[in-house]
């Protein structure tokens, strides 16, 4: 009976214990169907640090795709873009998904860090995770500003031209810094050269490493609990099994948001709405500037903020003292698990709350008058 | 501490310079004090004669370092206003001495007075004493006379149609030499006068390019083509060599006046080439006059028009193309070959050889056909880009359900 | 029943197994197809190669040929002295294509007989603005054209 079994034995069944033999994936199996997900009235936010995975690595894929057709350089950088649009078979299709996924991985991340803030999962133990976390957003803001250059577009080049500038108003360094990002003292085929390593190779490298850190720091400490169930009874908390349930959820909540890709990146290849990068015309430093320029939705809040501060506050660049005020801003932000000591009491930190409400509706306004003012 | 000194030391110069100037120029201090805004006294500052340093004195004569009006009339070389007939000789004085402009203005021909004479408005000034007539003033103006390129100038192209227009365009004025006083409006009418007035584009011509300046007079009918030909100089060249040349000579017909008019050209439309009303090829030809006219206009209309509907198909297949998002530099770029053929086969009427028309008209077509095909393709392409995306969905959903059921079932 | 219920599941699996490959195949169908190169194998470059020589040009009666650069047209022409010069072809007035008037020494525009000097330069007729100049470089008979890169 049993050798009868051992031939009917799947494919799959039978490649698995050919590799359990040598590697022991049991134990992985058995560790992973043993983590438990809790389940409560927020669950639904779980999945939307799973929702930034998929979309960085649809990113990956997609962007060593373009890879293979984009040339950078300033004689070069443009053609090759309009080349893959209109000329290589899909290569609309790969950039229109590689920037629809640029723009929701950043906005799923937002969400991610927003919910993780206001559930107090950063708490203690985790403080690392949150700290891993900013700084894969940074890295991911990063990604989306030297990628947005690469086209070398009229709208990028302007862009390109207003954020590094903003660099340079930083006090000591400013000047330096600028130089060091642009490759010279202005917005040139050389400050493509940087964005493009940047952007393909020490961002990726950065972000990889910092990912793994986040996801191993995931997968040992397990999904943080709610705050209220600090002081329940373990027989009123409610699980489910990571493995399989949970990540084949996870599955279906990838495969809903890779349908909202296609139909997004088919029916809008070149955007809509504020998230919107047509090719336009190539860019031209001696032309005029646009009326309108117009950094990443994600970076309206701080764009227009510093734009509403008057020239000099208080003996100082007003530009500067946005910047030192946002840094701040970042920093606390940031650190918030150090700052907060109650939380992982059980008892919800009132300060952190309002704080973090401040932070939201700030962006927010900021983020909606940019876009009106503009 | 430095710059201060030299700013003061500058603006104590040109104090100097002002009060000696006022001194010089008592003529100034007086006439615009009993002169309205819009009297000499206040235009001679725009004028370029003032700008360059000439002063009243240097026209009028008399003495303007007298302080008293009366003493002046009488001072020496004082003659006041010149008379209407003495006008052009009074400017050709200075315009005509070479070695004088020369130190001046090296550039400026010194030919004006020359040309004058040659004149419609000369030969009646100094032939019949007619002081009605145009001379220098009435053009340039008395005490504004600007440079033609300075936007002010009544002799900057923008203005010259209003200016030629103050005597040409006023009926009771012109009534007694018979001659129409229609021309101004006409010309701004006309294709000429549009691109001109409208578009502000300063290579299109007024009334002067055509009419000359100086020597102003009607082009002779045989010199007609020659004047058009000017900026129409591939029209002139094949009009030149084609069969009409020697018949228009021979029956006093002028030119391109022809067909196109004068004053009030438009711009010309593809109607008027044909063997039908409105074309004006009827006007002289009918069928059966023992020349091949006719059918020569008939098979240059046709290829025109075949032309033109070939290439508003594929303007508008692309335009399909276009609107549906898909990337059309290509096809853009092609599309304009198309436009440059259709000018040329439209230029090419003119040669009056219907083979020549038909070859260009077929290389044009040829070339909106491939624009159209192209661009048909790129449509295609949208319907295969949505049809692709409701499979790929389709599939996606599927699935999507499959493992929905497949959760539910773990509990 | 049991029966109905493996029959149940394995219509299930199937429908999974079927869906997961479908949709596997059209996210590898597009990049399968996006890999294999088009028939133009890479971008054309600001530098823009010509697909012919200066014996080419030469040999025009003319003296001249057009040469497609990005969405502009451009002309490449041998003057008296043999030198070559490459200009954009798009007349300043009002858009018409000029050409080599070897003859008169000048790049001409037939529409209203506006006249450039060898660099581009409107001399006479209606053209407002001179027209633009390309770089050229010759190499072992190959002729790029480029726009002057002003840095």
């Amino acid at each position: 009976m049993s050798t009868n079994n051992s031939q009917n034995d799947s494919f799959v069944t039978r490649a698995y214990q050919w590799v359990n033999e040598r590697y022991k994936i049991d134990a992985l199996v058995d560790y992973m169907s043993h983590k438990a997900v809790p389940i409560h009235k927020h669950s639904a936010f779980y999945y939307l640090g799973g929702i930034s995975l998929f979309l960085f690595i649809v990113q990956v894929v997609t962007g060593i795709l373009l890879l293979m057709y984009y040339r950078p350089g300033a004689d070069s950088a443009y053609e090759s873009v309009q080349f893959i649009i209109s000329t290589v078979s899909f290569g609309w299709l790969v950039r229109a998904v590689h920037s629809w996924s640029a723009n929701l991985m950043i906005l799923a991340a937002f969400l991610h860090m927003f919910t993780v803030f206001f559930t107090y999962a950063y708490r203690r133990p985790r403080e690392l995770t949150w700290l891993s976390g900013m700084g894969l957003l940074g890295l991911a803001m990063a990604f989306g500003f030297s990628g947005y250059l690469l086209p070398w577009n009229e709208l990028a080049y302007f862009a390109t031209r207003v954020g590094t500038g903003m660099a340079g108003a930083l006090p000591v360094i400013g000047d330096e810094l600028l130089v060091i990002m642009r490759g010279g003292e202005e917005v040139t085929g050389a400050t493509i050269g940087r964005f493009f390593g940047l952007h393909v190779a020490i961002l990726p490298g950065l972000f990889t490493v910092l990912l793994s850190v986040h996801l191993i720091f995931v997968q040992r400490q397990g999904m943080s609990e709610p705050i209220e169930w600090t002081e329940k009874p373990e027989s009123e908390k409610k699980y489910q099994k990571f493995f399989p349930n949970f990540l084949l959820k996870d599955l279906l909540v990838w495969l809903i948001v890779l349908n909202i890709l296609a139909v997004l990146a088919v029916l809008f290849p070149d955007g809509i709405g504020v998230m919107h990068w047509p090719l336009g015309v190539k860019a031209d430093p001696f032309a005029p500037p646009p009326a309108v320029i117009r950094p990443e939705w994600y970076f309206m809040f701080a764009f227009q903020a510093l734009k509403f501060l008057p020239a000099h506050i208080l003996f100082i660049e007003g530009e500067l003292f946005g910047i030192i005020v946002f840094s701040i801003g970042g920093l606390i932000w940031a650190l918030i698990p150090f700052f907060d000591r109650k939380s992982h009491t059980g008892k919800k930190p009132k300060l952190v709350f309002w704080f973090g409400v401040l932070v939201v509706v700030f962006i927010i306004v900021m983020t909606i008058l940019g876009y009106i003012l503009e | 501490m430095k710059n201060n000194i030299i700013i003061w030391m500058v603006a104590g110069l040109v104090a100097f310079a002002v009060s000696a100037l006022a001194q010089d120029n008592n003529c100034l201090t007086c006439h615009q004090d009993f002169e309205d805004e819009d009297g000499p006294a206040h235009k001679i500052v725009r004028d370029i004669h003032y700008q360059k340093g000439l002063l009243c004195n240097d026209c009028h004569g008399g003495d303007p370092t007298l302080e008293d009006m009366d003493d002046v009339r009488n001072s020496k070389g004082y003659h006041g206003v010149p008379s209407h007939f003495e006008v052009p000789k009074f400017c050709a004085s200075c315009h005509s001495n070479a070695r004088y402009m020369h130190e001046h203005n090296p550039s400026l021909p010194t030919d004006q007075f020359d040309k004058y004479k040659t004149s419609k408005h000369g030969q009646l000034l100094f032939g019949k004493k007619d002081t009605k007539v145009a001379n220098c003033v009435s053009c340039h103006s008395v005490h504004e006379i600007g440079d033609a390129k300075m936007p002010h100038s009544s002799t900057h192209p923008l203005n010259v149609a209003k200016t030629c227009g103050k005597c040409h365009a006023d009926p009771d004025y012109m009534a007694e030499y018979n001659i129409p006083t229609t021309q101004v409006q006409d010309y701004l009418e006309s294709v000429h006068g549009k691109a001109l007035n409208e578009d502000h584009d300063l290579g299109a011509p007024t009334c002067n390019d055509c009419h000359g300046n100086h020597g102003a007079a009607p082009p002779g009918v045989g010199s007609l083509a020659a004047v058009c030909g000017n900026c129409h100089a591939f029209q002139a060249e094949l009009f030149n060599r084609s069969p009409h040349k020697e018949a228009f000579v021979e029956n006093d017909f002028p030119m391109c006046e022809t067909c196109h008019s004068n004053h009030n050209i438009k711009k010309p439309t593809d109607e008027m080439v044909g063997a039908e009303e409105p074309a004006v090829c009827v006007r002289c030809h009918e069928s059966g006059d023992g020349t091949k006219g006719l059918e020569t206009a008939a098979a240059m209309a046709e290829s025109i028009k075949e032309l033109v509907s070939v290439r508003d198909e594929a303007k508008a297949v692309l335009a399909n193309a276009q609107q549906k998002g898909m990337m059309t530099t290509d096809e853009e770029f092609a599309l304009k070959d198309v436009e440059q053929i259709l000018i040329q086969t439209r230029t090419l009427v003119h040669s009056f050889n219907k083979d020549e028309v038909v070859v260009k008209a077929k290389e044009g077509l040829e070339k909106a056909k491939i624009v159209e095909e192209k661009s048909t393709s790129l449509i295609d392409e949208y319907f295969f880009r949505r049809k692709g995306l409701i499979i790929s969905s389709l599939f996606i959903t599927i699935l999507a359900i499959g493992l929905y059921f497949k959760i539910r079932k773990l509990k | 029943m049991a029966k109905k219920k493996t029959s149940r599941r394995g219509f299930l699996e199937f429908i999974l197994g079927g869906s997961a490959v479908a949709t596997l195949g059209s996210i590898v169908y597009p990049i399968v197809k996006y890999i294999t190169p088009p028939k133009v194998a890479e971008a054309k470059l600001s530098q823009l190669k010509l697909s012919f020589t200066r014996e080419d040009i030469a040999a025009e009666p003319k003296k001249a040929k057009y040469f497609k650069y990005g969405r502009e047209l451009g002309i490449i022409f041998i003057t008296e002295d043999g030198e070559m010069k490459a200009l954009s072809a798009t007349c300043t007035h009002l858009d018409c294509t000029v050409q080599h008037r070897p003859d008169l020494g000048i790049i001409w525009c037939a529409c209203h007989n506006g006249r450039y000097d060898h660099d581009g330069k409107n001399i006479s007729g209606p053209p407002p603005r001179p027209l633009f100049q390309f770089d050229i470089n010759e190499v072992d008979g190959t002729i790029f054209v480029s726009k002057k890169e002003v840095s």
